[in-house]
C-alpha cells in the first residue's frame, strides 16, 4: 500500500475514505475537508476521528458542562480548574491535591479484567501528569442484577482487574461503591477515581511551549492494542448483530506503570519538564495535538521513531493505539540527557520523537514524508459541538405519580423485623468485604479510613497530620425519578459522607454515566442532572474541578438509569480527629441529626421488599446539608462525638446495623415522638446522620446543635449484643452479621 | 553510633517507604538500598519489603533474587547479618534459598487484604525478641501468592527445630501448610513472613494497632546490645 502523504492527499482529492467506519458523521468529515482545504490523509483522518469522538470531544455534553464553569462558587482553594488532566485544589500547608473520576464502562463489559485494570491505570496517569504523587484510588462500580449469570462473569473480572492493577501499583484503595441493578445488565459502570498530592510549586500542565524543546515519548512500547477503542467502543451503543470488539480493549502492565510513576516523580523533582501529558484514550493523536494546541501550536513529530511492540503497525495505527503506560514530555534540550538518565535508572524506554516548533501546525512525518499537517486546535479543542434535542420523556409523569408511599408497610413487629433482615442482606446493602478485601488498602502506610467507612481518608503529612478524605456516591434510582434532584442527592450524600468522617468538603469531580445522547429522553436526563449538579455545587460552595462523561451506556433502546457519580474531596487538619462509623463504646448516646419525613420514593426498602421504583426521590435541602456538615466537622474537631454515620439508602436502620457490626456492640433504639417505627427505620430523608456521643459531651453537643438550629433527637444508646427497637423487636448482632456478610460471597465466591 | 537498617527497593517494590518509616518509628536510622547497587552502605540489618518486584514475572521473587544487591545480602546473611523478608521479601528469601519452602497462589485464588491474627511461635530470633512465645498479635495481611508449602520432611524439621516463627490464628487465609505464616533460619537471623508488621506501627494508621512495631524494636535492641 502506498503511503498516504499530504502530497498524495492533495493530488487525489476524490479517494473514498472510511470516515463512517471510524465513527465520523458525514458533516464532520466535510468539516475536516474544509479545515484542511483538501481531503485528510489516512493519518489525519485517524486523528480527527478519535479526537472528535464523543469520548474525547464531549461534543454532546459540552453545552451542558459549561455550567460548571459559569456557576463556579467563590472558592479560594481552586488552583487548576476544568480542562487540564485533572483539577487541583489547595489543601493548606503548601500542599495541593489533584483528583478525578473517570469511566471505563464499555471496555469493562467486553473484557472485564483488562477493562477495569486499564481504567485504574488511566486515571492514575492523569493524576501523575499534573505533577502529583498518586496516593489513593477509589472505585464506584455498578453491575446488573447480583444473581444474573453475566454478573458472575463481569464482576469477578472487574474486581480482579482493579485489584490486580491497583495492588501492583502500590496505591491504597480506600473507597467507592458497589451497586446492583438490572438496568446495568450489559452496561456495567466501572468508574475509577484517584487522588494525588504535590506541593504548589510542582503543578505541571499539559502544554508544549518553547520552540526547540524536545518531545519525548517514554514508557511502554506502542502496540496494536486499543486501536479505535475510543471511537468505536466508547461512542457507540452495543449492538448484538456486530462481531465482538475484544481487540479494541487495551492490555495493561501495572509493573510498567509503577516504574513510570517513580521515574516521572524523579523527573519532576529535578524540574526537567516544561509540559507533560499522559497517553490515554486516543493515544499519541491526543497527546501531540493537545500539547501543541495548549502551547504555541507548532510541533514536528517523526512518527517512525516511536518504539514499537509490533513492527508491522501502520502510521495510522500508531497514532490511534491506546497502548498503556506511556507518557509524553516536553523537555528543554539541555535537560534531555538527564531525563534519559533517570529513565534508564528505572528501566523505562524513552525516545525523542520530535520537537516544538515556532509554527502553528502539528506536522507528523513517516520516514521523511509528511503525513499530517493540521492546526492542532482543530483536532484537540475545536471539535464539533452538538446541541442535541432533548425532551422530558412522556413516561416521567406516570413514574413520579406511582408513589412509593402507597406500598403496603409491615403490619406487625415480626414483619418489621423480617424486613430489616431482608434489607441488610440484600446485595445492595450487604457487606462488600468479599470485594474490597481483594484491594490493598494499607500500602503507603497512610490510610486512616477505608471502606466500609463513610469516606476514605489518607494522611498526607506525617509531621502535621494533615489529611484528605474522599467519598463517591450516586443513586441511579433517585436520578431516574428526578434527574435534577437525583444529581443533587448524589452530591449531598458524598458531601455528607466526607463531613461525617470529620473532613471539610472542598471540591468535587464527577463521572456522568448516561445512555445515548441521540435519544432526547436521555439528553433531557443529562441536561437536568448537570443543571442540578451545577446549581448544587454553587450552593454548597464546592466547585467542579473536572470529571468525565460516559454516554451510550445502553443496549438497543434501553438506557441505564441516569447515573451521575459525584466524588467529594475534603481536607482534615489533623487526622487524629477523624470520625469512624463504629459504635465501639457501650453507654454512648445515639443522636439522630436532621428531620425524618415519610420519604420512600426510590428507597432501598421499596426495592428490596416491593421491587418498586416510583414516586419522587427525597427532597434536597442543601443549606441543611451544609449546616449538618458544619456540625459534624465541629463535633469531630472538638471531640464531642466518637462515631458518625451518614443516613442514605436503607435509612437509619441500615446505618445503625453497619455501625454496630463495625464496632461489635449492640444498640437500643427508641422511636422518637411523632414517628412510627417503620418510618423511623426505613425513611431515606436526606440531610441526616446518626452520631455516638460520650455522656460527658452530651450537653455540649446538644447545646451546639440547638444554638445552630439543627434538630438533634436522642434515639438510643450503644449497649448489649442486639439491635433492639424498644417496644417492637430485637435482632442479635450475630444474626445481623450472618445476614449482612453471607450474601455477596454466596452469590460470587 | 546509630543503628542503620537498610530497606531494598527493587523495581516494583511497594512497601519500601512504609518499611523505612517503621524503622524510623522504632528509633533506628533507615537507609534506602537500590537493587543495582551491591554496596550495602554499612547497614547493620536489611529489610526486604513487600510489593511485586519485577512484576512477579516468572514467579514472585524469582528475578529479584538474582539482582546485584542480593548477591551481597545472601553472602552477609550467611555470615549472620539479620535480614527480614516481608511478603514479597519472604518470597525472595525462599527463592534465594536463605529460607526453605516456597509460596504458591492463595488456595481461594483471590488477592486478600485483611487484619490477620498471628501467634508468635519463636520469640528468640533477631526480629522477634521483643515478643513472648505464644503471644498473639494482629497485623495486616495482603497478598496473592501467600500459600506456604514445603515437603513433609522440611515441615517436620522446621517444627522440630522451632523454626516456625508465626502461625495464622482464627482461620488460615491462604491454605498455608500447618498454618505457617512465617519462618526463621536455624541461626535466627533470617526471618520471613507473609503478613505486614510495617503496616502496624502507628496507632492511627492501617488497622489501628502497633503490634508490628516489635519486629523493629527487637532488631534495634539486638544490634545496640551486640
Amino acid at each position: 500500500m502506498t503511503l498516504d502523504t499530504v502530497k498524495h492527499a492533495t493530488e487525489t482529492p476524490d479517494v473514498e475514505q472510511p470516515w463512517a467506519e471510524l465513527g465520523l458523521k458525514e458533516d464532520e468529515y466535510a468539516r475536516i475537508r474544509e479545515i484542511l482545504g483538501r481531503r485528510p490523509t489516512g493519518a489525519e483522518l485517524a486523528m480527527y476521528s478519535v479526537m472528535w469522538s464523543e469520548h474525547c470531544s464531549y461534543k454532546s455534553s459540552k453545552v451542558h458542562l459549561k455550567q460548571f464553569g459559569e456557576k463556579t462558587p467563590e472558592n479560594d482553594a481552586m488552583l487548576v480548574g476544568i480542562g487540564e488532566n485533572a483539577g487541583v485544589v489547595d489543601v493548606g500547608q503548601g500542599y495541593a491535591v489533584t483528583f478525578k473520576v473517570e469511566s471505563h464502562n464499555h471496555p469493562s463489559y467486553i473484557e472485564p479484567y483488562q477493562g477495569a485494570a486499564t481504567g485504574v491505570g488511566g486515571i492514575v496517569r492523569d493524576i501523575l501528569a499534573m505533577g502529583a504523587r498518586p496516593v489513593a484510588v477509589v472505585d464506584p462500580l455498578r453491575f446488573g442484577a447480583a444473581d444474573h449469570p453475566d454478573t458472575r462473569r463481569v464482576l469477578p473480572g472487574v474486581v480482579a482487574g482493579i485489584g490486580g492493577y491497583g495492588n501492583c501499583l502500590g496505591l491504597p484503595n480506600i473507597g467507592g461503591e458497589v451497586v446492583f441493578d438490572s438496568c446495568y445488565q450489559g452496561n456495567p459502570l466501572v468508574n475509577a477515581g484517584c487522588i494525588g498530592v504535590m506541593k504548589h510549586e510542582d503543578i505541571h500542565l499539559a502544554k508544549a511551549s518553547g520552540p526547540g524543546n524536545k518531545v519525548i515519548l517514554y514508557g511502554a512500547r506502542t502496540g496494536g492494542d486499543g486501536i479505535g477503542g475510543v471511537s468505536v467502543l466508547a461512542s457507540e451503543t452495543f449492538d448484538d448483530t456486530k462481531p465482538t470488539k475484544r481487540p479494541a480493549v487495551q492490555v495493561g502492565d501495572p509493573f510498567q506503570e509503577k516504574l513510570l510513576i517513580e521515574c516521572t516523580l524523579e523527573i519532576f523533582k529535578e524540574k526537567l519538564v516544561a509540559g507533560i501529558q499522559d497517553l490515554g484514550g486516543a493515544g499519541l493523536s491526543c497527546a501531540t495535538s493537545e500539547l501543541a494546541s495548549a502551547g504555541s501550536g507548532g510541533m514536528r513529530v517523526e512518527l517512525d521513531t516511536v518504539p514499537l511492540r509490533d513492527a508491522t503497525l501502520s502510521p495510522e495505527e500508531i497514532l490511534m493505539s491506546e497502548s498503556q503506560e506511556r507518557m509524553c514530555a516536553i523537555v528543554a534540550p539541555e535537560y534531555v540527557d538527564r531525563f534519559m538518565e533517570i529513565c534508564e535508572k528505572w528501566d523505562v524506554i524513552a525516545t525523542v520523537i520530535g520537537e516544538v516548533t515556532d509554527g502553528e501546525r502539528l506536522e507528523i512525518f513517516w520516514h521523511g514524508e509528511q503525513i499530517v499537517d493540521v492546526p492542532p486546535r482543530t483536532v484537540a479543542h475545536e471539535g464539533p459541538v452538538y446541541n442535541r434535542p432533548y425532551a422530558r420523556p412522556e413516561w416521567q409523569d406516570a413514574l413520579q405519580a406511582d408513589d412509593a408511599g402507597k406500598l403496603p408497610r409491615p403490619a406487625s413487629a415480626e414483619e418489621l423485623r423480617a424486613q430489616v433482615l431482608q434489607l441488610v442482606a440484600h446485595p445492595n446493602q450487604a457487606s462488600k468485604a468479599w470485594i474490597t478485601d481483594q484491594y490493598d488498602r494499607f500500602v503507603q502506610g497512610n490510610t486512616v479510613l477505608a471502606q466500609p467507612e463513610d469516606a476514605g481518608m489518607v494522611r498526607i503529612d506525617e509531621e502535621s497530620n494533615l489529611g484528605v478524605a474522599m467519598a463517591t456516591d450516586g443513586n441511579g434510582r433517585y436520578a431516574k425519578l428526578d434527574p435534577y434532584t437525583g444529581a443533587q442527592l448524589a452530591l449531598a450524600e458524598a458531601y455528607r459522607n466526607v463531613a461525617a468522617s470529620g473532613a471539610r468538603p472542598l471540591a468535587i469531580s464527577d463521572c456522568l454515566n448516561f445512555g445515548s445522547p441521540e435519544d432526547p429522553a436521555v439528553m433531557w436526563q443529562f441536561a437536568e442532572a448537570t443543571r442540578g449538579l451545577a446549581d448544587g455545587c454553587f450552593q454548597l460552595g464546592t466547585p467542579v474541578t473536572g470529571g468525565n462523561v460516559s454516554l451510550y451506556n445502553q443496549t438497543g433502546e434501553v438506557a441505564i438509569h441516569p447515573t451521575p457519580v459525584v466524588a467529594v474531596l475534603g481536607v482534615i487538619d489533623d487526622v487524629n480527629r477523624r470520625t469512624p462509623i463504629a459504635f465501639a463504646e457501650e453507654g454512648q448516646l445515639l443522636y439522630l441529626l436532621g428531620d425524618t419525613r415519610e420519604e420512600f420514593g426510590g428507597s432501598a426498602w421499596s426495592e428490596v421488599v416491593h421491587q418498586h421504583l416510583g414516586g419522587l426521590p427525597p427532597a434536597v435541602d442543601l443549606d441543611r446539608e451544609k449546616l449538618l456538615g458544619e456540625i459534624l466537622i465541629s463535633a469531630s474537631r472538638d471531640g464531642m462525638i466518637d462515631a458518625a454515620h451518614d443516613l442514605s439508602d436503607g435509612g437509619l436502620v441500615q446505618a445503625v446495623v453497619e455501625s454496630c457490626l463495625r464496632g461489635g456492640k449492640g444498640a437500643r433504639l427508641v422511636v422518637p415522638d411523632g414517628l412510627d417505627a417503620f418510618t423511623f427505620l426505613f425513611s431515606e430523608s436526606a440531610g441526616r446522620a446518626v452520631v455516638a456521643v460520650p455522656r460527658s459531651e452530651e450537653l455540649r453537643f446538644t447545646d451546639m446543635c440547638g444554638a445552630r438550629g439543627l434538630p438533634a433527637t436522642r434515639i438510643g444508646v450503644v449497649d448489649g449484643t442486639e439491635v433492639e427497637v424498644q417496644g417492637s423487636f430485637s435482632v442479635p448482632l450475630e444474626e445481623l452479621r450472618a445476614a449482612h456478610e453471607a450474601t455477596i460471597p454466596g452469590l460470587l465466591a | 553510633m546509630t543503628t542503620r537498617i537498610g530497606v531494598v527497593t527493587f523495581p516494583g517494590t511497594l512497601d519500601d517507604r512504609d518499611a523505612l518509616r517503621a524503622v524510623r518509628v522504632a528509633g533506628a536510622e533507615p537507609v534506602p538500598l537500590w537493587h543495582r547497587d551491591k554496596d550495602l552502605h554499612q547497614v547493620d540489618a536489611v529489610v526486604l519489603a513487600g510489593g511485586f518486584s519485577y512484576g512477579d514475572y516468572l514467579r514472585a521473587g524469582a528475578i529479584s533474587r538474582f539482582s546485584p544487591v542480593m548477591e551481597t545480602i545472601i553472602e552477609q546473611a550467611k555470615a549472620g547479618m539479620p535480614v527480614l523478608g516481608i511478603c514479597n521479601g519472604f518470597q525472595i528469601l525462599t527463592e534465594a534459598h536463605l529460607l526453605p519452602g516456597a509460596m504458591l497462589r492463595n488456595n481461594h485464588l483471590h488477592f486478600i487484604c485483611r487484619d490477620q491474627k498471628l501467634r508468635v511461635e519463636n520469640a528468640q530470633t533477631s526480629w522477634t525478641a521483643d515478643y513472648s512465645a505464644g503471644q498473639e498479635i494482629s497485623v495486616p495481611l495482603k497478598n496473592m501468592d501467600g500459600r506456604y508449602v514445603a515437603d513433609e520432611r522440611t515441615l517436620d524439621e522446621l517444627e522440630a527445630e522451632g523454626r516456625v516463627a508465626f502461625r495464622y490464628l482464627d482461620g488460615n487465609p491462604n491454605g498455608s501448610l500447618r498454618d505457617i505464616a512465617g519462618i526463621t533460619n536455624a541461626a535466627g537471623n533470617v526471618v520471613g513472613l507473609m503478613p505486614h508488621p510495617e503496616h502496624a506501627v502507628e496507632p492511627l494508621i492501617g488497622t489501628g494497632g502497633t503490634d508490628g512495631l516489635g519486629f523493629f524494636t527487637s532488631i534495634l535492641k539486638k544490634l545496640v546490645t551486640a
